[in-house]
């Protein structure tokens, strides 16, 4: 069968960087092949290169067996190639209807754009998607993460496309949302839409995909059928080497109350929340997106402080009415937004390092230049950053380690409760180890852990105790080998369930 | 472009625009602004010294400097406004009006030093309530410094009636003064440049203001207080425009009751010019010196040119563009 797209040898260069090398991949129709690769390994580039954004420095494109070359996004999209980004780009000020037939709308005479037609298809393929309850008249910005993703996959549909490219679709989604997800995705493969799927969930790429490609560094490492490859194999063929036990959480001994929360409130986002971490513990927290459990944190932290309900830490009232004071308490907050809230991307190693310690490293009003320096490079070595030096700008370096430096702004301020948000989130596998094996390490010579993931495998691996939030609500908690990803799974949706009815 | 039968794949584009076009980023991405403005300087002064040799005497250079210099001094705190992430629209009738102060209680008889501190310390409290309601207020920095603009602007011009100060006592003019041979206000410009360039690089408050200025958010979520941080920007930059009004006010006989049309543009363009990121975050104030000093060089290579010193804006104009361009070059090379 001839591929609905295929590339020949694509090479791509910045600044004197191979982001891609050589790379050849095809897809065909009816079929999902799935793209893997670490963060940095080129994944990102060959789908801007199949999408038009931009232009290979050399090798083929064709689609259906023709040599092809995309001046813009607008004429791959014409071409019937449309892709599904990462990060949504909707407007959240327009409605469901408009968002989907952006620049495309169905015209009447005049070229006026024909509301009535419009709308109508709109809920065709809505309703194609399984989506009847969302509504085409909402505005976009009022909707949940899941459904602005619908309503990107209608939009990517919208023109018939016979290669639907799929950028990480379910980074942001809770487990619900993801099944779904995986459900449409199957629909439009039986419909003949040839998919390239990118995921760094392994479970997902089982579930869905026909034929998986790896990508390492930019060069094409490995094509097979799904079912000829296992687990451990695309792992150790992402990585490179193989990788040691994906979440290795040893036993620690579980110490003193660090932080107790009893009643706390932040308006109607979190309500009424009460638990006791004590040191040495990792306490997962476990809940749909929208659940309140990043609102807690930014609560404990003091971004949002809290309404109602009283606050210990290591047996002291306290009260915090900013990140400031809570950092100066002794808390730390990873962020799940890295580039939003982590990070200064802009500024390099060494500015990140110590931007939460800055009064520390001073002597007056000066900073330290040479502990500065020594602290990052420290950093670098301790978490294994892999940089040229402290003076590498972060926005270059990959996600996973962005993350390490993030975990090493915070834990250079020796904190007595550690609260991630995501700590894995958009990581890659290898990394994502790494991560897994210092919390587990922290939480043995007795850091206080407060964990919060999306991702089950995560919660259920890493955590002493599981909390698991709904509505702003705490509404079930089990201890250490109680919970099975079911009953979490149950407890994390009967609480979606009211509040969908809410939100709907 | 049907090459599919040859060994190699094909090259896609025309090689030679790519590698151009690369070329230039990382030329635009490795010269730093500061060096650029610097360079143009040292240019304009061989070609229009070339063409002009009056142009390289004693008294046109010290005069270029010297005249100029309070505009310089405004521009390191517009700097630090605008790596904070802010912008003042309002600190040419700021500094319109801290003149007219200094004169007043000059010739009211007060001692001088008291002509010289007030507007200092009127422009830092007048800057530090604006920041107050920039900071916590969560009102844009436009708005504020825009109402601002107006209120001094029309309140200058209600409370003097367009009247001018004349007769200043001679030990007011600080700006007339020479300390080793060179005009007062180049050390002003000289020293305070250098004290803000060091205090912004190597002091907590210094890094505060840029990771403010690049991230907000973040910068607030690693601790950084960010309210009183907003508030002490505006107040040192009215500092410096309290520092300027003097230095202004004491250049000539008379203080009128307007300042040069449109200061407070040629200050924030001084910034920019001088490679602070319009966007927060990013730029030297030893760039923004620079490039106040270029402007004034060139305002200069115009009369001695005989070219119509009304061109002086366009060039400017074409300077900002051609900056932000060069920025926005430099951020897509460094990605």
């Amino acid at each position: 069968m001839t591929p609905a797209l295929e590339l020949i040898g694509i090479s791509k260069s910045f600044g004197g960087v191979r982001a891609v090398d050589g790379v050849s991949f095809d897809v065909r129709p009816g079929e999902v092949h799935a793209l893997l690769g670490e963060n940095g390994a080129g994944k990102s580039t060959l789908i801007k290169i199949m999408s038009g954004v931009q232009h290979a420095d050399s090798g083929e494109l064709r689609v259906d067996g023709r040599a092809r070359r995309f001046a813009s996004p607008r004429e791959a999209r014409a071409a019937g190639i449309a892709t599904v980004y990462q990060e949504l780009l909707l407007f959240p000020e327009l409605t469901v209807a408009e968002n989907i037939f952006l620049g495309n709308a169905p015209r009447q005479r005049l070229r006026a754009i024909d509301w009535d037609a419009t709308r109508r298809r709109a809920r065709e393929l809505l309703d194609s998607l399984e989506c009847v309850e969302l509504d085409v008249d909402a505005k976009v910005g009022t909707l949940s993460v899941a459904n602005r993703q619908r309503v990107e996959i209608a939009r990517a549909l919208s023109q018939s496309p016979r290669v639907l490219i799929m950028d990480e679709p379910t980074a942001a989604l809770a487990e619900a949302d993801v099944q779904r997800l995986l459900d449409v995705v199957r629909a439009l493969r039986s419909r003949g839409v040839a998919i390239v799927y990118v995921s760094h969930r392994m479970q997902e790429i089982f579930a869905l995909a026909d034929r998986v490609t790896v990508l390492r560094d930019g060069r094409h490492v490995a094509t097979h059928p799904i079912a000829e490859v296992d687990h451990e194999r695309l792992v150790s063929l992402m990585v490179g080497r193989p990788v040691g036990q994906m979440y290795p959480k040893s036993p620690a001994e579980i110490g003193v109350p660090m932080l107790e929360v009893s009643g706390l409130s932040y308006r109607t986002r979190v309500q009424d929340v009460s638990f006791t971490l004590h040191a040495g513990e990792i306490l997962g927290i476990a809940g749909l997106v929208g659940s309140g459990r990043t609102e807690l944190a930014h609560t404990i932290f003091g971004i949002t402080p809290a309404t109602a309900g009283r606050m210990r830490l290591g047996g002291k009232p306290v009260t915090i009415t900013g990140p400031a004071m809570a950092r100066d308490l002794g808390i730390a907050y990873i962020p799940e937004d890295r580039g939003q809230q982590g990070l200064i991307r802009a500024q390099t190693i060494r500015e990140n390092v110590s931007l939460a310690m800055l009064q520390r490293l001073s002597r007056g009003a000066f900073i330290r230049r040479a502990a500065e320096t020594l602290l990052a490079r420290t950093a670098i070595d301790d978490f294994g950053i892999r940089t040229r030096g402290p003076e590498q700008p972060v926005r270059q370096l990959s996600g996973g380690n962005q993350q390490k430096v993030v975990l090493a702004k915070w834990l250079a301020t020796k904190p007595r409760v550690l609260i991630m948000d995501e700590p894995t989130r958009g990581i890659d596998v290898g990394a994502k180890a790494e991560i897994h094996a210092l919390m587990s390490r922290l939480a043995q010579q007795g850091q206080a852990i407060l964990m919060i993931s999306s991702e089950l495998p995560e919660v259920l691996g890493m955590s002493d105790r599981v909390l698991v939030m709904n509505g702003g609500r705490l509404v079930a908690s089990f201890g250490r080998g109680e919970a099975s990803a079911d009953q979490i799974g149950a407890a994390m949706t009967r609480a979606a369930a009211q509040a969908g009815a809410q939100a709907a | 472009m049907h090459a599919a039968t040859a060994p190699r794949p094909p090259r896609l584009g025309s090689g030679a625009r790519f590698d151009l076009r690369h070329r230039l980023r990382t030329l635009a991405g490795h010269w730093s602004q500061e060096l650029v403005v610097l360079g143009a300087i040292l240019v304009l002064f061989v070609v229009v010294g070339a063409i002009n040799p009056m142009f390289l005497s004693a008294a046109n250079i010290g005069n270029l400097f010297a005249g100029n210099a309070y505009i310089a001094v405004a521009a390191i705190g517009m700097s630090m406004v605008i790596i904070c992430g802010h912008i003042d629209v309002s600190v040419g009738s700021l500094i319109g009006v801290l003149a007219m102060v200094s004169g007043s209680i000059a010739v009211a008889g007060y001692p001088v030093w008291l002509a010289w501190l007030a507007p200092v310390v009127i422009g830092a409290l007048v800057n530090a309530g604006m920041g107050a309601l920039v900071a916590y207020g969560r009102i844009p920095s436009i708005v504020v410094t825009l109402g601002m603009y107006s209120i001094l602007k029309g309140g200058l011009i209600s409370v003097t009636g367009g009247v001018w100060i004349s007769s200043l006592p001679p030990g007011f003019m600080i700006a007339q003064f020479r300390w080793f041979g060179i005009a007062s206000t180049v050390w002003f410009m000289v020293v305070l440049t250098i004290l803000a360039a060091l205090w912004m690089r190597y002091s907590v408050q210094g890094r505060s203001i840029y990771a403010l200025g690049s991230n907000a958010e973040a910068a607030r979520a690693s601790g950084i207080r960010t309210g009183p941080t907003v508030v002490m920007v505006f107040a040192i930059h009215g500092l410096f425009a309290g520092i300027a009004s003097v230095l202004f006010a004491t250049q000539l006989q008379v203080i009128q009751s307007t300042v040069p049309a449109n200061l407070e543009l040629t200050i924030i363009t001084a910034a920019v010019v001088g490679g602070v990121s319009i966007l927060g975050g990013r730029g030297l104030v030893v760039g923004a010196t620079l490039a106040a000093i270029l402007f004034a060089t060139i305002n200069s290579s115009l009369i001695f040119l005989n070219v119509s010193a009304y061109w002086l804006r366009a060039v400017q104009g074409l300077l900002i563009l051609g900056t932000v361009l060069a920025d926005i070059a430099r951020r897509r090379a460094s990605l």
